[in-house]
């Protein structure tokens, strides 16, 4: 089951600049969270600063508090515990091209020295059926490489391997924005059902993407987050004026 | 449905500078420009494509031709040898140049094992370096180590052997020999008298020569692995060690193994240092402090002296060896890697 998130004034640095500035908010639990804003906003920065890999950039650094359920993450805990817990899917899709498709989805478990046979085999076939992928691979899981497959569905291998160890958290940063309409639809239905399960922050670039996946959705700004709410009352009622110039295309 | 809307019908078109009428009619009326008319006088190019592609040809051709030249010099030069002993050479232990009797089986052993062991010492170390330096190191401190370790490389090895004769023969000799002896002494491997000048000796010396080479190539390899694949296993809750065995050995192994596949090149025919402390003696020792010879110190060590045909000849035919050892190493070297890698592409997206 998915945890809330409770950020509070977040603020995060690359070399001298103040990449993301006093960000408040609360992502609830088993819910879809989208954020939006125009590239170099800081959007992609705050997804990496919840599971802490915005630190392994040598000059980078963040201040503040990130609570995730009972657990403050930048206090209780490494940053390997929290990555265990919180999965992340990235904007290329980064499957390991040596490993095969069954060891790419089962990487994460096997890492962490987890090595029970047939509950190996069955998270294989329960993440590749939550990714929507088991059908095309199922026959070679074993032959072929992560990286034989086309581009969506590498995509859905790195979604497939990021559930496989049933992470309380999900993190998406722009998954869909390198594939086809027909790729980004099955991600789309996928993070619809994955909600259900996790709860899921999204990154994205396309605010129709945003307005068919999520509840809630966050709007930045240069290192600000300017507006968070309903996504339906973002995109059909938002406070801030730069929020509507946004959403309706004025710039960015 | 008589005709298609225009797509302007459906999409307000941007507003343009100048109308599409006008850009037309600007065209027709002027002269082509300078640009478009120097391209259009370029021709087909076919001519300078295909004579790039022959020299290229010939340039890969050289390679063979070098190869096989060699190969049959050595041939032809050693056919006195190879009439008396056949292939009984390779494996005659013997080597009396006053009775005649010569036979390469103590030079093979002593080249083979001296550069086996060196890559033994010299792998771990060389992959450490190149870890530290690409995951490891403060930006600062980057450049300087690499730098020195490509300094290494630059050093000549009579300089490396002057060196190991006053340095690591003493060392050999005083601390490290006892050490091992009391140590290590159980696997009978370090027995006998220990002047300080031996197979270990050599073999260490080879490993500091090959070190240089092998780190380099891999830090390179190691480096072009993209960032995304690192961020991958760091993703899934790694620990630093994990993600550079998952996300960077593992998708640089081919790579890696080319690299030790160079420095083992290296090793095998490296001469200077090797004659200056290997000890030169035509035996195969049973221990690794004893005196061994290799296949390249026997040919520079006897070469100036050695009076007779089938002496000279000999020695060559030590070089014809010298040159399938090489071969057969690096066939194996191949083999392995085509096993390990088999099925599963190393391509990285």
């Amino acid at each position: 089951m998915g945890v809330d998130i409770l950020v509070e004034s977040l603020n995060a640095w690359y070399g001298t600049t103040h990449t993301l500035q006093d960000i408040n908010l609360r992502i609830p639990a088993n819910h879809a969270t989208a954020l939006i804003g125009p590239s170099g906003c800081g959007k992609s920065t705050f997804v990496r600063c919840l599971n802490r890999m915005h630190e392994t950039n040598p000059d980078a650094r963040a201040t503040g508090m990130v609570r995730m359920g009972e657990i403050d993450i930048y206090k209780d805990a490494s940053p390997v515990e929290i990555r265990r817990r919180v999965g992340m899917v990235f904007q290329r899709p980064n499957p390991f091209p040596t490993m095969s498709i069954y060891d790419n989805v089962i990487s994460g478990l096997k890492l962490n020295g987890f090595r029970n046979r047939r509950i190996l085999d069955e998270t294989v076939e329960r993440s590749l059926k939550q990714a929507a992928l088991w059908e095309e691979v199922k026959d070679d899981l074993k032959k072929k490489s992560g990286a034989s497959l086309s581009g969506g569905q590498q995509q859905r291998l790195c979604i497939a391997r990021a559930v496989a160890v049933d992470p309380e958290v999900l993190l998406m940063d722009e998954p869909a924005s390198a594939l086809d309409p027909v790729s980004t639809s099955k991600i789309e239905d996928l993070i619809f059902h994955l909600k259900a399960q996790y709860t899921i922050v999204i990154v994205t670039h396309n605010m129709q993407q945003a307005a068919r996946v999520a509840e809630n959705t966050g709007f930045f700004l240069s290192g600000k987050m300017v507006e968070f709410d309903s996504t339906h009352k973002i995109f059909t009622n938002p406070r801030d004026k730069r929020t509507e110039d946004y959403i309706t295309g004025r710039f960015g | 449905m008589t005709s298609e809307p225009t797509p302007q019908t459906l999409i307000p078109a941007p507003q343009l500078q100048i109308s599409p009428e006008k850009l037309t009619s600007a065209r027709s009326e002027s002269e082509p420009s300078a640009v478009r008319l120097f391209l259009n006088s370029r021709g087909s190019s076919g001519l300078a494509d295909q004579g790039f592609a022959a020299l290229m040809l010939l340039c890969a051709c050289s390679i063979f031709a070098i190869v096989g030249f060699i190969f049959v010099i050595l041939v032809l030069r050693s056919r006195l040898s190879l009439a008396q002993f056949g292939s009984h050479f390779f494996t005659h232990t013997g080597w009396d140049p006053v009775s005649g009797d010569f036979g390469a089986f103590p030079f093979i052993y002593g080249t083979l094992v001296s550069s086996l062991l060196a890559l033994l010492i010299a792998v771990p170390l060389a992959l450490g370096v190149a870890i530290f330096i690409t995951e490891l190191c403060p930006r600062r401190l980057k450049a300087p180590i690499s730098f020195l370790t490509e300094l290494l490389a630059a050093i000549p090895s009579v300089v490396y052997g002057l060196w190991a004769v006053f340095v690591l023969v003493p060392i050999m000799r005083d601390q490290l020999g006892p050490f091992l002896v009391k140590y290590l002494g159980w696997t009978h491997l370090f027995e006998g008298a220990n002047f300080g000048v031996g197979l270990l000796t050599a073999s260490i010396i080879l490993a500091i020569m090959i070190l240089p080479i092998i780190s380099s190539l891999t830090r390179d390899i190691m480096q072009a692995v993209p960032n995304s694949q690192r961020e991958a296993v760091l993703a899934l809750g790694a620990t630093r060690w994990e993600m550079i065995r998952i996300g960077v050995l593992r998708n640089s192994r081919i790579g890696i193994v080319g690299a030790v596949m160079l420095g083992l090149g290296r090793a095998l025919g490296e001469t200077m240092a090797v004659t200056m402390v290997i000890g030169n003696h035509p035996e195969v020792p049973h221990s690794l402090f004893a005196p061994g010879y290799t296949l390249a110190s026997v040919i520079a060590n006897e070469f100036s002296e050695a009076t007779g045909d089938l002496y000279l000849s000999a020695l060559i035919e030590i070089g014809l060896a010298l040159f399938l050892v090489t071969i057969v190493v690096n066939a194996i070297a191949r083999l392995m890697v085509w096993a390990v890698t088999r099925g599963a592409p190393a391509r990285i997206s």
